[in-house]
């Protein structure tokens, strides 16, 4: 009996070990396993004991690297893993239901962003019209990915109206309220609207779970692979863009209003939905890119923003605030956040501190000191002119990446010494992870009614 | 004797081929008739047909599908196609040429492995 189990473990070793080349599939270690295992049978009848077998079998099989190169010389796309997701571990037919699932969704979203035309809302400069798209945008576009994902992970009816009823409040909450038509509540509405909502496809990512810290981190992964995935469709778009103009411009045909009312609205919908749909189902065939671009970034944003401190000091002039400034610095904050993210996603929690934690270490330093500079101009600004809506909404998130980056340096330093675990710095910020929907929805839905709809 | 790896490869598929026209079968065994007609003679490393059969299905000259073993485990079977059946005729044609033009020079000299023996 003990004999037997040892040959079973042989086997799954054997297995194992083919599996890791990537130009021999699963189904392909099957049909040989079935081939090594009826080889053993044959040499255990002429009275070899099992490991002879074993070893015997697994010789005449060949060994496992011209094995895989001949595999390789016959399957060549195999390297190149495909893009379409038909991994080995997706069963056929549930991947072909979710793509069927996933291009339903991404027609319906392409669609529903054009249902206000047949009220008489149209793309245009229309003030009347911008204002409502700048509204309901994210309303008519997100509930397509939190419906992809609520189906893929089996919603119950209680979760079901969990993940509906930030939609609905939404909706009804975006068209109660008074907004002055394109004031500045609005306009920070319609900003912050969306970040609120991407938190509830969330709670549809995590299937739930969104207490749960590993899923936290998981939708942040997906969160920054979507993005790579969306701007690749986007690049794809634009080539598709170009030449629709260049074709018909060739026969005389202007297809401008067809691509800026049309094409680009639809495929932007349709697009948001295809992307969340291919991260999930690429996740384990391609490598994921967001911590590439991240160890490739994290130098280059340290230097930009250690010259900016530097050039600052030298020039001893304070930083302008506008709005667009503002906004300018929002994102640079957020990206740098994002940067700091991917890499504590992407990184092994055990390995001790390297390199790269120090550059890290530096970047989170010196955007905090930014966050500084950027908060001391916003206060200055508010003391002169007193509050104004997107002031305090500057004001409010400059604060909420201060505590987040502040400390994440802590951390990083206590990491540094070997203080504290890197899982620390994991921890940390998927506590904070529910911070940002919050204040996205207060900025959203209160800041109109604390700023009498301005 | 050892066969050259040119010569096992080139008569690797209409051997294939030929066995999977007595009927279906899976590759253990196939290597296990390949065995059996060649006394033993034709060596290949057994995983190596594996592609090989992988890549007579892509051309369409068999076909495979999943069942069971006598002992229940799960096996690839493969069959012979028509598209199979023709490209075995066509290799039966060539080979024939070949062989023919051997044994004729063959038979016209003095046998050379006779002689060495």
């Amino acid at each position: 009996m003990e004999a037997r189990q040892s040959m079973e473990e042989r086997i799954v070793e054997w297995r194992q070990h083919l599996d890791r080349h990537p130009s021999i599939h699963h189904v392909d270690t099957e049909e040989l396993e079935d081939h090594l295992r009826s080889q053993i049978d044959a040499l255990l009848e002429v009275d070899l004991d099992e490991e002879e077998a074993f070893l015997v079998a697994v010789k005449r099989l060949g060994d496992t690297h011209s094995l895989s190169r001949e595999f390789a010389r016959e399957y060549s796309e195999r390297l190149w893993k495909q893009l379409l997701p038909s991994g080995p571990d997706a069963e056929p037919s549930t991947a072909t239901k979710d793509s069927f699932i996933a291009v339903g969704l991404a027609v319906g979203a392409a669609a529903a962003i054009k249902i206000p035309q047949l009220f008489g809302v149209e793309f245009g400069d229309d003030p009347g019209d911008a204002s409502f798209y700048a509204r309901h945008i994210s309303l008519l576009i997100l509930p397509f990915v939190a419906a992809l994902f609520a189906i893929k992970r089996g919603f119950d009816q209680r979760t079901t109206y969990l993940l509906t009823a930030p939609f609905v409040a939404s909706a009804v909450l975006m068209n109660v309220i008074p907004f002055y038509q394109l004031g500045s509540t609005e306009l920070l509405a319609a900003i912050h609207l969306p970040i609120a909502l991407w938190f509830a496809v969330g709670y549809a990512y995590v299937g739930g779970r969104w207490r749960n810290h590993v899923q936290r981190m998981n939708f942040v992964r997906f969160t920054g692979e979507w993005v790579i995935y969306l701007a690749l469709i986007a690049l794809g778009g634009g080539v598709l863009t170009g030449f629709t103009v260049l074709l018909f411009e060739s026969i005389g045909l202007d297809t401008e209003p067809f691509i800026t009312t049309w094409l680009i609205p639809c495929g932007v919908a349709g697009a948001m939905v295809i992307s969340s749909w291919l991260v999930e189902a690429k996740q384990s065939i391609i490598e994921n890119m967001a911590p590439v671009l991240t160890r490739l970034f994290t130098p280059l944003f340290t230097v930009l923003l250690l010259s900016f401190i530097v050039a600052n000091i030298v020039s001893g002039s304070a930083i302008l605030v506008d709005r667009d400034v503002l906004i300018g610095f929002d994102l640079l904050l957020v990206l740098i956040l994002g940067l700091l993210l991917y890499s504590i996603s992407a990184r092994d929690p055990e390995a001790p501190p390297n390199l790269f934690d120090k550059l890290q270490f530096l970047l989170v330093v010196s955007a905090l000191i930014v966050d500084g500079l950027a908060l001391w101009a916003i206060a200055m600004r508010i003391s002169e002119f007193g509050f104004s809506p997107n002031k305090v909404a500057a004001l409010g998130e400059n604060l909420i990446l201060l505590v987040n980056l502040g400390w994440s340096a802590v951390l990083s330093a206590r990491f540094l010494f070997k203080r504290v675990p890197f899982a620390t710095l994991e921890r940390w910020q998927t506590a904070y992870l529910p911070v940002y929907p919050i204040w996205a929805a207060v900025v959203a839905v209160l800041f109109p009614v604390l700023f009498n709809f301005r | 004797m050892d066969i050259g790896k040119d010569l096992v490869a080139a008569s690797a598929t209409p051997l294939v081929l030929a066995i999977l026209a007595e009927g279906e079968s899976y590759g253990y065994a196939i290597i296990k008739r390949v065995g059996e007609l060649t006394g033993g003679e034709l060596q290949w490393a057994d995983g190596m047909l594996y592609p090989l059969l992988h890549r007579l299905e892509r051309n369409g000259f068999i076909t495979a599908f999943w069942g069971k073993s006598e002992t229940g485990r799960k096996r690839k079977y493969y069959r012979l196609t028509e598209q199979g059946r023709d490209e075995l005729t066509r290799h039966r044609q060539q080979w024939s040429v070949v062989d023919a033009a051997l044994r004729d020079i063959w038979d016209s000299q003095i046998h050379p492995m006779v002689q060495g023996t």
